[in-house]
């Protein structure tokens, strides 16, 4: 048999083992010891043709719902935002997505140039000096960021905004496992972290203060009182942006100062996809940048002078240094990291600021719609930029299960994480809804709360 | 010998974003704002807004699209010619699995609506691991790591919670001189003290030399198999007995599961956690650094330290399970790079059981072709029948003032890419081949030969290897410039 | 290689400079040329104190990493600042500009554990088999 990925034909086969001088493929299995041997045919399904692939694949799909077949007010963490076609067919050029990491610069020139292109992207829009080719995702990036501050502070403590996404919190608390101990959790008051509290608790073992901006809430945190009250006591803040869109509009952490800045970058032109593939971020000030985890991509010139880059200062990575990495990353998200560039150079200097300023106003127009709904009432005043919370008059599970009957996926109940919130709904809004999208979704929540 | 592959072509010059287009241009449509648009310092404190992005391109489409076009065309790829990267696994990555990614049911769900909706990405998750478990033996599988590395730690967290659990303080892993970085990234991640193993001269792991090291300390041995020399361990099932009987755990590398595929299973080996590279063995494309997914698979007694959340199968639903008490938590947002998992999931059923078992044979069959046809040009330090991959080295050529660096870059001028070079670091300069299965017949002679010719010229004319490649849009970059002057990053100049 | 016969060495490839209780320490010629061109090193500050044969500081190729190990222990009471900026003088003039730290020297008797230059050249001669 012979299936249409392997090119060999039987002659091949057999061509190639009269080569090796071998009688037959079992042969060359010879090393393996016959207990560890597979007896029985495998399990899996299968073989399928293409067209019998893609009919049970379709199949599958369609038993999902997605962000067209429902009205979806659905972010925290993860945000539905339009992609300009060329996205795709960029990224989708296989000399990008079939290449290894560019470790043979001589023919891997289009992926460094991209990964130099992005990096810098990242710093003008965090204001920061250098950033990494990617992490896995928002909430490993934050992981990262506590681990480097430990190295770089050479103390213990991170210091965590209870209002940063819980699912980040969950992924530093298992980075750090064995140092549970070290991690403080900071409480917010109006949804945004309590500058107050923070203040009176750190202290000189603090490694970093980690906050989110929007945060979970959709709350803008003001940054710069907070990195004011972790430098005074020697410790660094660490700013985490997981809808990375705002930061078209907000100021730059950077700007704030911030020490590091971290986050997910799904948002520049990366699909949906259940929650992954995604774009870990990550940038810092140039003092640290030995201390920093990924990949890095530099400049320098060829044999002839010519400009060119390459993987560079790499004895901070696994494969140099092996425990004594600053990280274990290895693979990471190039292509995610491709398509942010793509999406931000479509979009460049006065698109980003737009499609911002857009997610704004209508989150705003629905924010004040679905306030003031008869019974509704908005859980805080803190400035928000394309999410907020709603305090409902029902409990926000049997809201939702109602609305997704009209085929409306309401926002997220935040009561399953904080449970002193309960009833809360936070809702996302962004420039793919259309006035009347939010209207309906007014309709069905004034006609249901008051029922 | 036939004409070789690379040869020369028009490819263009281009410029970094930042240093064209024009202000005032602009390459976006959005739609027009349809609610009300009050000043935006109603909306927002003017100290929390931001001025203009410094230096943020500003450039149209069609120089969007002509920036990424010309600098794809300096890209080596798989869908451009062989890529026999030791370790890496570069094999063809079938198209239907970019469709099947594509599908709006799967590209556009949202990982945070309700399980309910949502049956389709879950049981396709569920069906996968079960594939998985069945391929490698093992009982419960997580997909939600991102990458190898990210598995690895998965899995050392979880030996820890196990020992802890069973209140058994252990402070070492040990780990093998061949393997890979991660290995002992992972384990010191862990807070592991990591104990370098010794291959020694056969190429493979001895289990009289792993009992000499193992004592109650050890939580866990590190093993890669096949291993990195692309030689089976043929002591691994002795290996596991030692250090099981201290009571320590053994944890597989599977980036080489390719040459097991449907051959033999880890777990039958004594392995009590293995992980698994998507992006290797299950053709999800590289992405030119990622994006991977690293599924982790353990035995029964390691399961409820999965991390959260786990999939769940009651009748014919599926649900994502959070309430694991002893589970390690979570290692990332969301449940996994779901993107990849489709694709791998559409490769296993393409292929079904008798392919996959293919697959393990024909990447075999290649790399021992590869071997025996460059034996007689270069020196194989383990004469060996290998497994996925050949390791060689440039002991021959080096005489000639020709090193592994050297050879490598000639490759490019064939259009060949140069395998994994200097690794594994117990063999001097070597040179890693792993053909995989989808080379032709004529592609792996393609490689043979100008492997051959290299060596011819490195005896005759080393300067044309000395001075490769020829051929690339750029001769060899100054790797010491860019690290002693790091420029990470445009500014206007 | 060279390897000057006033110096003192130690078996990690430091070489050492002695002058009263004064301690020139830099990594030799053989190391320099086993790493590499040089791209970063890592050196403690004045007044840091530094343990025989413990790390004080790192030495960097594009592709490898090596710690640097004291000699002597004692204070450090200089350090070659601008070296970080011109790490290519640790490949180009290993015993001359490319010195790293003065250790003011607790022990004298230490100076017995570490090798002559015949001794270190017969160690380097071993150590490439």
């Amino acid at each position: 048999m012979t299936h249409r990925y392997i090119p060999h034909s039987e002659g091949d086969r057999q061509a190639l083992l009269e080569a090796i001088g071998c009688s037959s493929v079992e042969e060359l299995f010879a090393t393996i010891p016959a207990p560890f041997r597979v007896r029985e045919p495998l399990q899996v399904g299968g073989p399928l043709s293409e067209a019998e692939l893609l009919a049970h694949l379709e199949g599958l799909a369609a038993a999902n719902a997605q962000v067209r077949s429902h009205t979806s007010f659905l972010g925290a963490g993860a945000y539905d935002h339009f992609i300009p076609s060329l996205v795709r067919h960029l990224a989708g050029r296989a000399e990008f997505y079939t290449a290894y990491t560019p470790y043979q610069p001589e023919i891997s020139q289009g992926t460094l140039q991209a990964i130099f292109e992005f990096q810098t992207l990242i710093c003008q829009l965090t204001g920061m000096d250098v950033a990494n080719a990617s992490l896995y995702d928002g909430a490993s990036a934050t992981a990262e960021a506590a681990l480097m501050a430990r190295r770089v502070t050479r103390r213990r403590k991170v210091f965590l905004a209870r209002s940063l996404h819980p699912e980040y919190r969950q992924v530093v608390a298992t980075y750090l496992a064995g140092a549970a101990g070290d991690l403080v959790e900071v409480p917010f008051r109006d949804g945004v972290t309590d500058g107050d509290w923070l203040e009176g608790h750190v202290d000189g073992e603090t490694a970093c203060v980690i906050v989110q901006s929007p945060n979970v809430f959709g709350g803008v945190e003001d940054l710069a009182p907070l990195a004011d009250v972790a430098h005074r006591q020697g410790a660094l803040l660490v700013a985490i942006v997981a809808e990375p869109i705002s930061l078209g509009l907000l100021r730059p952490p950077g700007e704030q100062g911030a020490d590091i800045v971290a986050g997910e970058g799904q948002g520049f032109g990366i699909p949906l996809s259940f929650g992954g593939p995604y774009l870990g971020f990550f940038a810092t000030r140039d003092a640290h940048v030995r201390a920093m985890p990924g990949r890095l991509v530099g400049e320098t010139v060829d044999r002839e002078g010519r400009r060119g880059y390459v993987l560079t200062m790499a004895t901070r990575e696994q494969h140099i240094r092996r425990e004594q990495a600053t990280s274990n990353i290895c693979t990471n998200e190039g292509l995610c990291a491709l398509m942010a560039a793509i999406y931000l150079a479509t979009m460049g200097k006065e698109g980003l600021r737009e499609v911002a300023r857009l997610n704004l106003n209508k989150a705003a127009y629905t924010r004040d719609r679905l306030g003031a709904l008869p019974g509704f009432r908005l859980k805080f005043r803190a400035p928000t930029f394309n999410e907020f919370v709603l305090e409902p008059p029902a409990p926000p599970a049997r809201l939702l299960e109602r609305l997704e009957a009209e085929r409306i996926l309401g926002g997220v109940d935040l009561g399953r994480w904080y449970p002193e919130l309960r009833p809360a709904l936070l809702v996302c809004v962004t420039e793919t809804h259309a006035r009347a999208d939010i209207d309906r979704l007014a309709e069905a929540l004034g006609r249901l709360g008051r029922a | 010998m036939a004409e070789p592959l690379g040869t020369t072509g028009l490819i263009f010059n281009e410029p970094l974003l930042f240093e064209q287009g024009a202000p005032g241009r602009r390459g976006y449509s959005l739609p027009a704002c349809d609610v009300e648009a009050p000043p935006l310092d109603q909306l927002l404190p003017s100290h929390l807004v931001r001025k203009e992005i410094e230096d943020f391109p500003e450039v149209s489409e069609v120089e969007v699209v002509r920036h990424f076009t010309r600098m794809s065309q300096w890209n080596f790829a798989i869908d451009v010619g062989p890529y026999p990267l030791g370790s890496c696994t570069m094999k063809y990555n079938p198209k239907v699995n970019e469709e099947a990614a594509r599908i709006p049911g799967f590209a556009l769900a949202h990982p945070g609506q309700p399980d309910a909706l949502s049956q389709g990405a879950l049981r396709l998750m569920h069906e996968l691991e079960r594939f998985l478990a069945d391929i490698s033996g093992m009982d419960a599988v997580t997909l939600q790591p991102a990458a190898g590395a990210h598995g690895e730690l998965a899995g050392m967290l979880m030996i820890r919670a196990y020992h802890i659990a069973s209140d058994s303080v252990r402070t070492k892993v040990l780990v093998p001189d061949t393997a890979h970085g991660t290995n002992p990234a992972s384990a010191a991640l862990c807070g592991y003290k990591v104990v370098p193993i010794p291959t020694g001269e056969r190429g493979y792991l001895r289990a009289e030399r792993v009992a000499s090291l193992v004592d109650d300390e050890v939580a866990a041995i590190m093993v890669t198999n096949p291993n990195t020399l692309g030689l089976f361990e043929e002591e691994i099932g002795e290996i596991a007995q030692v250090v099981h009987a201290r009571g320590g755990l053994v944890y597989c590398d599977g980036a080489n599961l390719n040459a097991l595929l449907g051959i033999a299973r880890p777990r039958s080996m004594g392995i009590d956690v293995l992980h698994f590279n998507l992006h290797k063995t299950f053709s999800t494309p590289h992405g030119g650094g990622g994006p991977g997914a690293g599924p982790v698979g353990v035995t029964r007694a390691l399961a409820a330290f999965l991390p959260v959340p786990v999939i769940v199968k009651e009748g014919e639903r599926f649900r994502q399970d959070y309430d694991r008490p002893r589970s390690i938590g979570r290692l990332r947002a969301f449940c996994g790079n779901f993107g990849m998992l489709v694709r791998a999931y559409s490769y296993i059923l393409a292929y079904g059981p008798a392919g996959l078992r293919e697959v393990a044979e024909t990447a075999v069959l290649n790399a021992n072709y590869l071997k025996e046809r460059l034996k007689p040009y270069y020196h194989l330090p383990y004469d060996r029948p290998c497994m996925h991959e050949c390791v060689f080295t440039d002991r021959r050529q080096g005489q000639h003032g020709v090193h592994t660096l050297d050879i490598a870059k000639r490759l490019m001028d064939f259009g060949i890419h140069p395998p994994t070079i200097y690794f594994p670091l117990v063999v001097q300069a070597a040179l890693m081949i792993e053909p995989t299965e989808t080379e032709s017949r004529e592609e792996l002679d393609r490689i043979v030969e100008a492997f051959i010719r290299i060596a011819r010229e490195a005896e005759v004319e080393p300067a044309t290897v000395l001075e490769a490649p020829h051929h690339p849009k750029l001769s060899r970059l100054d790797e010491v410039r860019a690290a002693r002057q790091p420029r990470l990053r445009w500014r206007r100049g | 290689m060279h390897y000057p016969p006033e110096l003192k060495y130690t078996t990690e490839h430091e070489w050492a400079r002695v002058q009263g209780n004064r301690v020139t320490v830099g990594i030799t010629d053989y190391a320099q040329d086993a790493l590499g061109d040089v791209v970063y090193v890592e050196l403690p500050q004045p007044g840091a104190r530094v343990i025989q044969g413990q790390p004080f500081g790192v030495v960097e190729s594009v592709k490898s990493v090596s710690d640097l190990f004291a000699p002597v222990s004692g204070t450090v009471t200089e350090v070659n600042t601008p070296l970080p900026n011109n790490p290519d003088l640790i490949n180009r003039e290993p015993y001359g500009q490319g010195w790293m730290i003065v250790v003011e020297m607790e022990d004298p008797s230490q100076l017995g554990h570490l090798f002559t230059a015949q001794q270190y050249e017969r160690h380097v001669q071993e150590f490439q088999g």
